[in-house]
């Protein structure tokens, strides 16, 4: 890498940063402005999505973060095959740096021995980098800032799970997901959307759990029996009466994604990862000269 | 009863609060406050709990609102400015939150996801109320803040856990655990579980 490319590259990772924490995706908003609407004028419902909308406004407008927590910084990269790696880490890293200076991001990173921040979040596991190379001769660079009151409400749940009366199957598998929805309630800042996994071991569960917010709200699984309990999901989740912010509603979920992962014979996990409304995921293609081409979302 | 003043819907409080008003409201109220809100998370609700304490003349927490928030803070020359400061997610503090209610006698606890029935029983009997700011509406809310007048702990802390002392004009929240036992979270709870079981009645074995 020389040093132009190292400067373009660098200087559009904090862009992709600095847009990602502070404007909402297209796909999402329309999402949120969908479900003001459903809710009833002057219920607190109705107060709390029209408070979220006008933020989105505010922070695209001030270039600020939708949320102050920042979250977790994931980033998910393709480059081309020539890419000195130890390198792009090291721009990644930078990036970051540059971005909390200038407050597109939180100080987040704690040390969980000694409580220490690092004030630049930087440290063993963060942020969290999954890059593969490819044979296209452009970068493709997404990041996603996940907040930490969403990450907390999480859950695994390994089948059979006689708490939630959920066998092994696809019935079993609902079951665990719309429990997951009840315990998330007022945790997780609503409505929110949902990312799972089923199959898979703990830890490739949940990772895959999480890819599935990569996808565009809108989107369709192309596995119609997937298809059809996603849109299920989020059908009878709104049903509960959860609504914004835990407030009561019609808004509990906005979107519901499922993926499959195959399993041993003798696990059966299903991997819930919550995301709240304060969806920040952003990519770009980025050229092999550093420079952003396109926006993804 | 005290006279509450609305505009536009919402009742408007000035800070420091007294006990008869904070008695008037309940559970469903959209209120605005104006006034001195304290910054205080997890690392802050140990400490006090472990029966630390700041000076007074540092920090009065005596009848104050405390704001579970982390903020994203940013000095400009020499002042502080708040450039993101959304609410935290309060149910961490539940093992602690009641105590320091009744050692301060706070009048106002705001955060987000509501507390659970320790919390509510310390409102009901110390005069207190929870009030849940829109989570996530970081920007909505740092707009809100006139001005940052001091810090607390922000060595020890770190940015994030520090006390922030904040000044706000119509800081927008809703009254979701009142002084009379009241609790929306526990309502909606309630209600979402017993929808929840006909769901998983319908869906079957």
């Amino acid at each position: 890498m020389n040093k132009t490319l190292e400067t373009r590259l660098h200087d559009s990772l904090v862009e992709i940063i600095r847009k990602t924490s502070a404007e909402l995706p297209d796909d999402v908003f329309k999402a949120i402005e969908e479900g003001r609407q459903a809710e009833q004028a002057g219920s607190s419902a109705a107060y709390a999505m029209n408070i979220i909308c006008d933020n989105v406004d505010i922070a695209k407008r001030k270039s600020q973060p939708l949320c102050q927590d920042t979250g977790t910084v994931l980033f998910y990269i393709h480059f081309p095959m020539k890419t000195d790696y130890e390198k792009l880490q090291k721009l990644i890293k930078k990036a970051v740096v540059t971005a909390t200076k200038k407050g597109y991001l939180r100080q987040n990173s704690v040390d969980s021995i000694t409580g220490k921040n690092s004030g630049n979040n930087i440290g063993p596991g963060a942020p969290v980098i999954h890059a593969e190379p490819w044979k296209k001769d452009h970068f493709e660079i997404k990041l996603m800032l996940k907040g930490g009151g969403c990450e907390n409400v999480g859950a695994q749940y390994s089948l059979p799970d006689s708490r939630v009366g959920a066998g092994r199957d696809l019935k079993g598998v609902e079951k665990c997901i719309l429990d997951a929805v009840q315990n998330a309630q007022g945790k997780g800042c609503g409505p929110g959307i949902l990312g799972v996994a089923v199959g898979g071991d703990r830890g490739t569960g949940y990772s895959a759990s999480k890819e599935q917010f990569l996808r565009k709200l809108g989107d369709r699984n192309r596995n119609p029996e997937l298809s059809a309990l996603e849109e299920r999901i989020t059908r009878e989740a709104n049903e509960l009466g959860i609504g914004p912010m835990g407030f009561g509603g019609k808004t509990t979920l906005l979107a519901t994604k499922i993926t499959a992962l195959n399993r041993v014979p003798a696990s059966f996990f299903v991997s819930v990862s919550y995301m709240c409304w304060a969806f920040r995921r952003q990519g770009a293609k980025v050229s092999n000269k550093g420079e952003i081409q396109k926006w993804l979302y | 009863m005290a006279v509450l003043e609305r505009e536009g819907g919402a009742i408007q409080l000035t800070a420091p609060f007294t006990e008869e008003k904070v008695r008037s409201l309940k559970v469903g109220d959209m209120v605005e406050i104006t006034g001195l809100l304290l910054t205080g998370r997890d690392a802050v609700h140990k400490w006090l709990h472990d029966g630390n304490e700041p000076s007074v003349k540092e920090v009065d927490l005596k009848n104050s609102i405390i704001y579970h928030c982390g903020p994203v803070m940013m000095k400009k020359g020499k002042n502080w400015v708040a450039t993101a400061a959304g609410p935290t997610t309060s149910i961490r503090e539940e093992p602690y939150q009641a105590g320091i209610i009744e050692k301060f006698g706070l009048k106002a606890v705001i955060g987000k996801g509501g507390m659970g029935e320790k919390t509510r029983e310390a409102c009901q009997k110390f005069g207190c109320v929870y009030l849940h700011a829109v989570g996530g509406a970081a920007q909505v809310l740092a707009e809100r803040i006139r001005a940052v007048e001091g810090v607390y702990g922000l060595e020890t802390f770190g940015s994030p856990e520090a006390i922030w002392k904040l000044r706000v004009e119509k800081f927008p929240v809703v009254v979701t655990i009142d002084a009379h036992g009241n609790s929306l979270h526990k309502e909606v709870e309630a209600s979402s579980s017993s929808k929840l079981g006909e769901i998983v009645g319908k869906i079957g074995k």
